[in-house]
């Protein structure tokens, strides 16, 4: 079983650099694909950098990369993603009436990936 | 054929909300070899718009001209009986006009990338107001300037260097030393560097937190418990209430980070609502960041067109406004659209998995300089010119304020305008044929009329 945290999905000069370069290449993948993660988080998870993790919600999953954040940058229980087809995979559907899916800060259950 | 470097001055960037228009270009060959002034985000835009030999056009993954495409897009937009017309941000002014002409015609729904970003700010400007200025005027007055759940740094990159921060202004003659900036967000992002004063609030709490702000402002007490629940001390926003009291011209701009979280258009509608409050003790103004370079044309052409922003409906022959109905996330998710006109957007690439799902299912016509993700599932696909880039026209900055291109080499490709145009000529005559009055029988024959008097 995982761990429920909270995520992010947002912005990063790299993931809008690449936009402009292509969503079908390389560097937009990874980019999309590296979540941010506190590194307590990491080290109680048994994560290193690099290593890979399952996001899970009611909606679906997908498995990124791992890199740690410094505690005070990013609080315990706080992902952050760049938006891109990881975190589409992730979200619901229903906005509550307002047009906007839920895209930051909410809950997706945590796994990491055993080799 | 070999150009020399030939120079356009004051060229403007379309990639983000601030719409720069200082930059210089230097163009080689039909390609930008240098982007004088442009942030990071801006000197790829500029490099990576290039001329790429692709096809004109794509009917069903096979290469085709732009007029078949046009014919193929109009039989599909015809023929649809709930069309979503989605996109718009990356395009220019002229070319949103055509895209609203064509939802008119065919009683399509019409959509932008607001929905997704400041819609709820768009729905709490309508119940709440807007206390605004121009990004002008908050660089020659401001004196506090408070980000709340943005992450300029990464996203506007020049949003502090030309507009809010750095640049000395009339009655801020020393620039970066006459002002207070104040950075309030879930996370320390590299925005957090230009802040003097960094609030983090636990995630989803900032209703909590700017309701207590409105409270202390207005002079209420607000229990200290508050820290436990949003993770900010009292005192931090005791202090935080005197600047903001204090200053002289203040402004409060905001991001995603209201709009994209629980609460949505509350939590826009509460920043709003403290804005107003301010103005009882000084200045005070307040603006959502927007994300793409025109998505505040977008709001502009259709609220002077509809008479509303964005989620507008023309089912019934007249506009009809309701986000949460006829916005396009919820229009996918419930399955409920049956073909979708996608202008300079790639909600494959960013829209929750069960509208993606639906995209695949229905007659897609996708408008795009490059190649995307909803291009991939499309059946139709324009290549179209790069807007500021290749065609010229006319962009909102996030203010408001409005810019003209100038675009620095030609393209092959048609721009958006072009085809929307294009396809509403066609659109136009197909309507127009469906629409000639059918001879109804009982009408001939009055002596069966039903009703008639006997
Ligand atoms: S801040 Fe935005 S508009 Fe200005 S140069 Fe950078 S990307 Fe372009």
């Amino acid at each position: 079983m995982g761990e429920k945290m909270l995520l992010i999905a947002g912005r990063s000069t790299k993931q809008g650099v690449n936009l402009n370069i292509g969503k079908h290449s390389e560097a937009y993948r990874n980019i999309t694909t590296t979540l941010e993660m506190n590194a307590e988080d990491m080290e109680r998870l048994g994560l290193r950098d690099g290593d890979l993790v399952r996001l899970r919600t009611a909606v679906g999953e997908a498995v990124v990369r791992c890199k740690k954040r410094k505690p005070a940058d990013l609080p315990s229980g706080v992902l952050f993603l760049p938006y891109g087809p990881a975190s589409s995979q992730l979200m619901d559907g229903d906005t509550a009436g307002t047009g906007m899916p839920l895209s930051k800060s909410f809950e997706v259950e945590v796994e990491p990936v055993v080799r | 054929m070999n150009e020399r470097a030939r120079i356009v001055e004051n060229a403007t960037c379309t990639f983000c909300g601030c719409v720069c228009d200082d930059i210089t270009l230097t163009v080689e060959n039909n390609r930008i070899t240098r982007a004088e002034n442009a942030c990071s985000l801006g000197k790829a835009w500029f490099a990576e718009h290039t001329i790429e030999e692709r096809p004109y056009a794509l009917i069903d993954g096979r290469e085709a001209s732009t007029d078949e495409a046009v014919e193929v897009a109009a039989q599909l937009l015809v023929n649809a009986r709930f069309p979503v017309i989605y996109g718009l941000s990356d395009t220019t002014c002229e070319a949103q006009r055509e895209a609203v002409a064509i939802a008119d015609l065919i009683g399509a729904n019409i959509d932008t990338t607001t929905s997704v970003c400041h819609g709820p700010s768009g729905i709490a400007f309508q119940g709440v107001g807007e206390s605004t200025a121009t990004l002008g005027e908050i660089k020659n007055r401001a004196d506090l300037v408070i980000y709340w759940g943005g992450n300029p740094a990464e996203s506007h990159p020049r949003h502090f260097t030309r507009y809010t921060i750095i640049p000395k202004g009339m009655f801020v003659p020393n620039g970066r030393k006459d002002r207070t900036v104040v950075l309030v967000d879930v996370r320390r992002t590299p925005s957090a560097r230009a802040a003097d004063i960094f609030i983090q609030v636990k995630p989803g709490k900032d209703f909590e937190v700017l309701w207590a702000l409105r409270a202390l402002v207005k002079g209420h007490p607000v229990d200290p418990a508050i820290e436990e629940e949003t993770g900010v001390s009292l005192a931090t926003l005791q202090d935080l209430v005197e600047r903001m009291k204090s200053c002289r011209f203040g402004v409060l701009f905001f991001g995603m980070g209201l709009t994209m979280t629980r609460g949505r258009h509350f939590n826009s509608g509460a920043l709003l609502a403290l804005a107003t409050d301010l103005n009882e003790y000084t200045h005070f103004v307040a603006k959502p960041v927007r994300g793409h370079g025109n998505v505040t044309g977008a709001d502009n052409v259709l609220s002077w067109q509809t008479g509303f922003p964005f989620a507008v409906n023309f089912s019934r022959g007249y506009p009809r406004f309701n986000p949460g109905e006829f916005t396009t996330v919820d229009l996918l998710a419930r399955g409920e659209a049956d073909a979708a006109l996608i202008i300079a957007a790639d909600p494959a690439a960013n829209f929750p998995r069960p509208a993606i799902e639906h995209l695949r299912k229905i007659p897609v016509i996708v408008l795009d300089p490059k190649p995307t993700l909803t291009a991939d599932l499309a059946r139709v696909v324009f290549t179209t010119a790069t807007y500021g880039i290749n065609t010229g026209g006319t962009v909102y900055r996030m203010d408001d304020v409005p810019i003209t291109l100038r675009p620095a080499f030609p393209s092959p490709y048609p721009s958006d305008k072009e085809v929307l145009r294009a396809i509403k000529e066609r659109v136009r005559s197909l309507v127009a044929l469906e629409s000639i009055p059918q001879p109804v029988p009982h009408l001939l024959n009055t002596g069966t009329m039903p009703g008639a008097a006997s």
